[in-house]
């Protein structure tokens, strides 16, 4: 019963997103009130669906109903709870449930907190959202039901795939969602303005903090998807430029360049078409990304079962917006007028750049993902394009647009002076190089890059926070002046500085863990050691035991640094009985900003073991940045500016410091 | 400056990146990408020792010897030819004979791949596309069989 209620919900919502897909334009052409009125009830009516429906679903899981053929695959009454929740989502179906969920979501949000935008454009932005809406719920219902039962309920479930049973999944999709599913309001805010054929300020301060929230969201979920991948997989890497990766990538590189022109557009009502076209892009690459990850194109563990109908469908839906999109901004884009004139050395020109190397960054992730779809099905040849080719492309991209980066936030408006910049970057440039010695002195001559990314990576954090000391006048005001100055400190300006240390803290980690991180793969038998950087660690021997529903082999470690125990590590192979696979558990130990990372592989006939050792100085650094970028954008998202036309008491717009985009 | 010579910087500017990122992609696609080879299409190309390849196919029953320090040999088929695979470390889980299997590497002389790379399907129901492409064309595919 459960379950029909489910998929009854969710052809409701459909029903109401058919119904929101059309009244509101109407109403917002004869400028009807009343019909502008009813999309602000359908979004928040479709949520509550939708709502419905997923908790239908997992109730399902929850309570092993294996008579829902999805549950039944993905499934198993052993499972913990958690997993059993995780689970819903692990699947096709219900992670394209998971989908419409967050997109429903952020149109309810637009529903409720949108009652300071004008009436037609609320009404367009509700129309566009739900006509993605009703396309993914249409999808579900045709190709991708959920709530399919099978005709006679099997007494046990499949098991979710073991590689998948870990907290990871109930951490990265729903923040990766999140992010790819936030930049549709983006989408819907930029077709909105091309219909109306109107866009000013006021709009590039409305779409800025959803923006923001998508980027911020999108930012942790990629980070998570990388921690997850780094201790699942065994190989102790953190990035591997899978398809997969390279599809939640694009959306992020497009994502900040859209953040910065949005940044433009609201101060100086420039960059209007440019920015336009970023929300559009960002969205069509969040939109690729399902259709590579969900179509079956691309084989790989997020690929779940594939079925060429669903290919199909999705890429009808992906034409049909990213064309219709685009078609639209083509027709009338020449329709906004251009404001606000800058000189090329300026903030603005600085964030021209900005975008220029984003999206060109952006397009090399793009050829190098689809050139080998592309070429396999015009030519029949098969290639794979892995890391080799992105470092040499996104690589010297990326570093260049961090060597620029100090400089613009320090830039004026309008015209600026670049020696001046320059002159007040000294202390950067004087950190950089003394890190750039230090990492010489310290690790030789061995890698000669590496170093220079040292210097780059820090150069970049003080000149983060050179950023800082000029507004407040550090060192050159009394403390008083600068506390008060600080605090009178826009929480943009803050959210700025803290996101690029961010950046540069995570290229910190990556040279790192890539460049001086030591491996070594070894035979051991019981009570050999094995020494690995500073540390010695000796095989105890294995121990057998058993979990809910999977027994395991760890082989337990002892770990000594100068001679003395700091702890045991017991990497270990799990073996799933229901779906009779098994899966390699990674020990890791945290020391300061690396870790020791132990990984199990095969018994040999002679009784020793084969182990696989890695010592990533600074890896933690990686992920760390990453939490810096949105510690950030949360305090970018808290600035009052972006609350337009909603005057409040000053005490209030302190309590809520994040994750609440404009009201 | 007047605005038409803004928009010339502007311009000339974007076109300079574009084309950096342009040449950045032409030179790291002679070297940086690796094309994928059934063990036939590594015979009948008569790929030249040292080129860097991809190889798909099932790992031959009966054909893995392993050797001290992680040595590990096997040969790779799709059902026509074979192709050895020389490898030092780790092979996943899931690598077994008859088993579907992807290495990467060099090709020395005598068709023998020096692997740096090996990966195995990551669960029952997944088996490289590589690996089932390569099968395909050599006829030894049957639908469902490796479920």
């Amino acid at each position: 019963m459960i379950p029909e209620l489910g998929h009854y919900a969710l052809v409701l919502a459909l029903a109401l997103g058919l119904i929101q897909s059309v009244v509101p334009v109407i109403g917002a052409r004869g400028h009807d009130a009343a019909l502008m009125q009813l999309g602000t009830s359908t979004a928040l009516m479709q949520f509550l669906f939708v709502g419905l429906s997923f908790l239908a679903l997992t109730i399902s899981y929850v309570t092993s109903d294996f008579s829902v053929a999805s549950a039944f695959e993905n499934s198993h009454s052993m499972m913990p709870l958690i997993y059993k929740i995780t689970s819903v989502w692990g699947n096709h179906e219900g992670s394209m449930l998971l989908w419409v969920l967050i997109l429903s979501l952020f149109g309810a949000l637009v529903a409720a907190f949108g009652g300071n935008l004008p009436a037609t454009l609320k009404a367009n932005v509700l129309a566009v959202q739900s006509w993605i809406a009703s396309a993914f719920y249409l999808f579900i219902l045709l190709t991708s039901n959920p709530f399919l039962r099978l005709p006679r309920a099997p007494a046990e479930g499949r098991d979710l795939n073991p590689i998948l049973q870990d907290i990871g999944l109930a951490i990265h999709p729903p923040l990766l969602y999140l992010g790819y599913v936030g930049f549709s309001i983006a989408f819907s805010f930029a077709i909105a303005a091309l219909i109306e054929g109107r866009i000013d300020a006021a709009w590039a301060r409305w779409v800025r903090p959803w923006t923001l929230a998508a980027w911020t969201f999108l930012t942790v979920g990629i980070a998570m998807g990388s921690y997850w991948a780094y201790y699942t997989l065994g190989w102790g890497g953190f990035w591997f430029w899978d398809p997969v990766e390279n599809a939640s990538l694009m959306p992020w590189l497009a994502g900040t360049a859209l953040l910065h022109s949005a940044v433009v557009m609201e101060k100086r009502n420039a960059l209007k078409i440019w920015t336009i076209l970023l929300a559009i892009l960002a969205f069509s690459l969040s939109l690729i990304g399902t259709f590579l990850v969900r179509s079956g194109v691309l084989t790989s563990v997020h690929a779940f079962a594939s079925d060429p109908t669903r290919g199909v469908f999705i890429l009808i839906i992906l034409v049909g917006f990213i064309g219709g999109g685009l078609t639209l901004f083509a027709w009338r884009a020449s329709t906004l007028k251009q404001g606000g004139l800058f000189a090329p050395v300026s903030r603005e020109g600085a964030l021209v750049f900005n975008n220029l190397f984003l999206t060109t960054a952006c397009l090399t992730v793009f050829v190098g993902t689809l050139y080998p779809l592309a070429l396999e099905s015009l030519a029949g040849e098969k290639i794979s394009v892995g890391a080799p080719f992105f470092n040499l492309t996104f690589g010297p991209l990326f570093l260049v647009l961090m060597a620029l980066m100090p400089f613009g936030p320090l830039l004026a408006w309008k015209r600026g002076n670049i020696l001046g910049v320059a002159q007040r970057l000294m202390a950067a440039y004087a950190v950089g190089i003394v890190a750039l010695a230090v990492a010489f002195a310290v690790e030789g001559t061995q890698s000669v890059l590496a170093p220079f990314g040292v210097g780059l990576a820090f150069y970049v954090m003080t000149g983060a926070v050179v950023d800082l000391v000029e507004r407040t006048g550090l060192f050159r005001m009394p403390l008083g002046i600068v506390a008060r100055r600080a605090a009178g400190l826009p929480r943009s300006t803050w959210g700025t500085a803290v996101a690029h240390f961010g950046i540069a803290v995570t290229l910190l980690g990556i040279i790192g863990a890539g460049t001086w991180g030591v491996e070594r793969i070894v035979a051991l038998k019981p009570s050999q050691t094995v020494s690995l950087a500073d540390y010695d660690l000796t095989f105890d021997g294995m121990i057998a035991r058993s979990g809910p529903n999977y027994s395991e082999q760890a082989a337990r470690f002892t770990v000594k640094s100068g001679g003395v125990t700091i702890g045991v590590m017991q990497p270990s192979k799990r073996n799933f009985i229901a779906r009779d696979t098994s899966t390699n558990e990674a020990a890791l130990m945290t020391r300061g900003a690396g870790q020791l990372y132990l990984s199990l592989g095969d018994t040999n006939p002679d009784g020793s073991i084969a182990i696989r050792l890695y010592y990533k100085p600074l890896v933690m650094l990686i992920w760390l940045g990453a939490i810096i970028m949105m510690v950030g954008g949360g305090l970018s998202l808290s600035d009052r500016r972006l609350r337009v036309g909603a005057p409040k008491p000053a005490n209030k717009s302190t309590i809520k410091p994040t994750l609440q985009p404009a009201e | 400056m007047t605005r038409k010579q803004r928009r010339l910087v502007l311009i000339g500017g974007s076109i300079g990146v574009l084309a950096l990122a342009i040449g950045l992609v032409l030179n790291a696609m002679t070297g940086a990408i690796v094309f994928f080879n059934s063990p036939t299409d590594v015979m009948e190309k008569n790929l030249s020792p040292g080129t860097r390849v991809r190889i798909g196919g099932l790992v031959k029953p009966g054909s893995v010897q392993r050797g001290d320090n992680l040595n590990i040999r096997f040969e790779v088929t799709d059902g026509q030819h074979d192709v050895a695979v020389r490898f030092q470390g780790i092979v996943p889980d899931l690598f077994r004979e008859g088993q579907g299997v992807v290495a990467e590497g060099k090709i020395e002389s005598g068709y023998v791949l020096a692997a740096d790379t090996v990966l195995a399907k990551h669960d029952e129901r997944y088996m490289p596309k590589e690996v089932v492409d390569s099968l395909k064309k050599s006829g030894r595919w049957q639908e469902g069989a490796t479920q």
